[in-house]
């Protein structure tokens, strides 16, 4: 068994990121993201790697751009505000096929929000979040364990498929302290083998481009169609979710992060209280879990979307189940957490008025 | 019959897209020349901005990124970061640098990264047809300004080495032009010694070169005399030529 350790989850995730191979990292500070640059900073000089404090998020990502342009293993961080600033470089990364890992610790939004931990970035993440069609491998952890961990799946993905990818997760699973474990197995940057992609000291090879444009008439789309098929095996091979209590259980929560540790709890409260409860939980936003959701509405009429913005993922949710079964909504905005019993409550709601409408049809 | 001299293996024998007149090609050449007598082209990864010489990607003979309007220098910074080993150049004109892109140039200086940033200056947005740009002269017509720039409405021209220079990090900094041929002469061993400064670990260097661009000056582009003495009168006063920061120079 691997050493436990106690960590905040930034420092498990920049941690998590130093074992799977991150040798370069550009951030700027931003609350409540901070440790990750910070651990950052003595950490990667231990092993041969690089940190730089630039002056912007917006440099912080295009010194990313650069650095995964000559296949090195890098990564990026920040909090929503700081988030936005970044997506001008990763449209430019989709465009130009690298294999950038950002993280992105939510706070609440919009604007300069507060501090404070919340889901408001879904759409951000999932949909591209910068200009063009693209799209980004979107982790969501809920512990600092799955903190320290992710990152060696989303190099592996983003390496894989040529895209970036990112860890989505929040405020309070950033700085909260947990028990952590490194379970996945430590890479070492020097035995990989080297993209035929990257740029670099090019003796004896023709040269090699980085770049996301073509301006000749149609080969943008052939560009473009090419990384499609790639999203479309994405979609086939590395959706990951996890189920609780979901083998005879009549209303599924669907949440992820924090709303998904919320709702552990709400879901006890209401098994306690005689309601066939379970959790779904999306463990990669994009690709979302679509297929076991379709397959799991053959049984589940009730699916409650429990989340800390106002109604994001709820979306997928219902494109997922296309009117299958009913898709209800406890939003929580402003970056505050609802409560296990917030949620239990409104579970109970829904299952009163589906009994009301039962015996009316009746 | 003797060959005097050809196309330096660093730069592709490909039809360029630069408009006639156009001062992109020559310094396109002599960034070739250099990189072919330092011997450093396998090495060397370039980088092209947006603009005009977006397409220098394709036309340099070695590994060449192209990224996002006046990143340059921030991009230079992760690829010399993560390859030491490697030569970077940050290929830019006067609004990819100068506006959109200042502070990714202000703070490469301020690290000192060793990289070498060629900097083209014609006082004008090319690529998008000739808006007003950070270093377009006072009075100069341009389309965001169809009477002339004014202090009052715009400010004025931006003066990067004067600038950079006050920047500790800033290692070689000189002002040069390709609008004639002793000018062509010193910008080539300005590069060269960017270039070499870069090799020999010495900090961050930039070259301004003051370049032509008659299609969207509207000087006659049958008669490109009229372009070059834009520069010699209209500019030079304003950007004067010269040695800004050498902090390695041996002091004698």
């Amino acid at each position: 068994m691997a050493e436990k350790k106690l960590m905040k989850g930034n420092e498990a995730l920049a941690e998590g990121a130093v074992r799977a191979g991150c040798r370069f990292f550009a951030g700027y500070p931003i609350t409540p993201q901070n440790e990750v640059p910070e651990y950052m900073s003595w950490r990667l000089p231990q092993v041969g790697g690089a940190f730089v404090q630039s002056e912007s998020e917006v440099s912080a990502i295009n010194m990313v751009y650069g650095a995964a342009a000559t296949g090195v293993r890098c990564m990026t961080s920040s909090s929503s505000p700081g988030m936005s600033l970044k997506q001008e470089g990763i449209s430019y990364a989709a465009g130009a096929d690298l294999p950038i890992f950002i993280g992105n610790v939510m706070r609440g939004g919009p604007g300069l929000g507060n501090i404070a931990g919340a889901q408001g970035d879904y759409w951000q993440a999932t949909r591209g979040g910068g200009h063009g069609d693209y799209r980004t491998f979107v982790m969501a952890p809920n512990s600092v364990t799955e903190m320290g961990s992710f990152p060696h799946k989303c190099y592996e993905v983003a390496f894989k498929y040529r895209i970036p990818s990112m860890v989505l997760t929040d405020g309070i699973i950033g700085q909260m302290m947990e028990p952590v474990e490194f379970t996945t197995p430590e890479v070492d940057p020097k035995a990989l083998p080297e993209p035929d992609w990257a740029i670099g000291v090019n003796h004896n090879r023709a040269k090699r481009i980085v770049k996301s444009y073509d301006l000749r008439e149609g080969f943008l789309e052939l560009m473009v169609n090419e990384r499609v098929k790639r999203y479309k095996q994405i979609e086939a091979a590395e959706v990951m979710y996890e189920e609780k209590m979901m083998d005879d259980a009549e209303i599924a929560i669907v949440a992820y992060g924090t709303s998904a540790r919320v709702s552990v709890a709400a879901m006890k409260l209401a098994r306690e209280k005689g309601l066939k409860v379970g959790l779904f939980r999306p463990i990669t936003l994009w690709p979302f879990p679509k297929a076991r959701l379709v397959e799991l509405s053959k049984r589940v009429k009730k699916f409650l979307v429990v989340e800390m913005s106002l109604g994001q993922m709820v979306e997928d949710v219902q494109l997922s189940l296309n009117g299958r079964a009913e898709v209800h909504l406890h939003a929580k905005p402003g970056a505050s957490v609802m409560t296990a019993d917030e949620v239990y409550r409104t579970m109970d709601a829904i299952v009163k008025k589906g009994a009301k409408e039962y015996a009316a049809a009746k | 019959m003797q060959l005097q001299n050809k196309r330096p293996e660093s730069l592709l024998d490909v039809k360029m897209h630069y408009c006639p007149g156009c001062g992109h090609g020559t310094i396109h050449r002599l960034v070739a020349e250099v990189m072919d007598e330092l011997g450093i082209r396998s090495r060397t990864i370039g980088i092209a901005p947006v603009g005009c010489a977006v397409f220098a990607d394709t036309y340099f003979n070695c590994d060449m990124i192209q990224g996002p309007h006046g990143r340059g220098p921030a991009e230079a910074t992760g690829i010399k970061r993560a390859k030491p080993d490697t030569i970077v150049f940050s290929y830019q004109g006067d609004g990819d640098l100068a506006s959109i892109g200042m502070a990714e140039i202000v703070h490469a200086a301020i690290r000192s990264e060793n990289i070498t940033v060629v900097f083209v200056n014609n006082a004008i947005y090319g690529m998008t047809g000739g808006q007003m740009a950070p270093t377009t002269l006072i009075g100069q017509k341009a389309t965001t300004c169809v009477e002339g720039r004014t202090a009052k409405q715009s400010g004025y021209p931006i003066k990067m080495c004067e600038m950079l220079a006050t920047i500790d990090g800033a290692t070689y900094l000189e002002r040069t032009t390709v609008h004639n041929v002793p000018g062509v002469i010193k910008t080539k061993s300005a590069l060269r010694k960017a270039f070499q400064y870069q090799i020999d670990g010495k900090g961050f260097s930039m070259v301004e070169i003051l370049s032509m661009c008659p299609t969207n000056w509207g000087t006659r582009l049958d008669n490109p005399s009229e372009a070059t003495k834009f520069v010699a009168e209209g500019m030079l006063p304003v950007f004067p030529l010269g040695l800004y920061k050498d902090a390695c120079a041996v002091k004698k």
